[in-house]
């Protein structure tokens, strides 16, 4: 197992390869979901305003 | 030819409907084949003969690299399509599209940077594949600042449309770069004529990553669409029975 981790003396470089693959990957999600979210809330804003009463 | 149905997917409730339900049969495939593309190239493929473990960082290089350039090419084709039939969908395609892409060019350096260390010596040279590259997250950025700069969003669609879609010049040069010119940075794996220079055990997780980032892509483009959707369609009617639910 530690010599998994070890990655035959790159860990240095393979394992922040991976982590900033982790973080985009992840990122590209919450991004997304984000901006659908505030899309979603600004819609309902509107629509509410021009209709009056929600 | 019927282009009835063109029409109808092109309309802001249809694709709003139909990026949803689609969403999670991108999602869920592209989650799975990453775990096991990943399994596979960290855990059960064999060292590189020449690059020992550090080979290994093709695993989400290579991904990144060409999600880089296929959402660029998905961008100016969409954005294309929303200049010439002035179809307000593609646009809205194109604007989901930038900043997933220009993430990925950014991944793509920084994992290509870690993996020259330790074998060229350097984190970067200015060799034609490296800085073609660079090149294309210049053009992401201009891409997306352009759209930012400019309030009205029919303007900014056809502004950053142009940018995108002049940017294109810049795809074939990345890929062939490493032909044209004398770079470090190796040439093909996988897509040079006769069959790919890679051992089967190393290929098919790589194989399973390319397409497991395609499909994510096409996950995070459609969750994306449907907020850029939103977003452009003002005071349609439509958006309240939408927005009920």
């Amino acid at each position: 197992m530690s010599e998994f981790f070890h990655m035959g003396g790159y860990a240095a470089f393979v394992w922040p390869c991976m982590a900033l693959a982790v973080v985009v990957l992840g990122w590209n999600v919450l991004a997304a979901r984000r901006l659908h979210a505030l899309a979603r809330e600004r819609a309902l804003r509107r629509t509410a305003a021009g209709k009056g009463a929600p | 030819m019927n282009w009835t149905w063109f029409h109808k997917l092109a309309s802001p409730p249809h694709a709003y409907r139909i990026a949803g339900s689609l969403t999670p049969w991108f999602g869920w495939p592209a989650f799975v084949l990453i775990a096991v593309g990943l399994f596979g190239g960290l855990v059960l493929a064999p060292a590189d003969y020449q690059q020992g473990d550090a080979f290994r960082i093709v695993y989400v290089h290579a991904p990144s690299a060409w999600l880089s350039m296929f959402v660029y090419g998905t961008m100016a084709a969409a954005a294309a399509i929303g200049l010439i039939w002035r179809i307000k969908l593609a646009h809205a395609v194109a604007a989901a599209s930038a900043p997933v892409g220009a993430s990925f060019t950014v991944l793509a350096l920084a994992t290509g940077s870690i993996w020259g260390k330790p074998m060229w010596g350097t984190w970067w040279v200015w060799d034609a594949r490296l800085t073609s590259e660079l090149l294309l997250l210049f053009l992401y950025a201009g891409v997306i600042a352009l759209r930012g700069s400019i309030d009205d969003r029919g303007r900014a669609d056809r502004a950053s449309a142009l940018l995108a879609i002049v940017g294109v010049v810049n795809l074939p040069i990345i890929h062939y770069s490493v032909n044209w010119w004398n770079t470090l940075h190796q040439a093909s794996t996988l897509t040079k004529l006769g069959k790919p220079s890679m051992a089967g055990g190393m290929l098919w997780p790589l194989l399973t990553m390319l397409l497991g980032f395609t499909l994510y892509f096409g996950a995070v483009l459609l969750v994306r669409l449907r907020g850029e959707i939103l977003l452009r369609e003002r005071d349609a009617s439509w958006l309240r029975t939408v927005l009920a639910r």
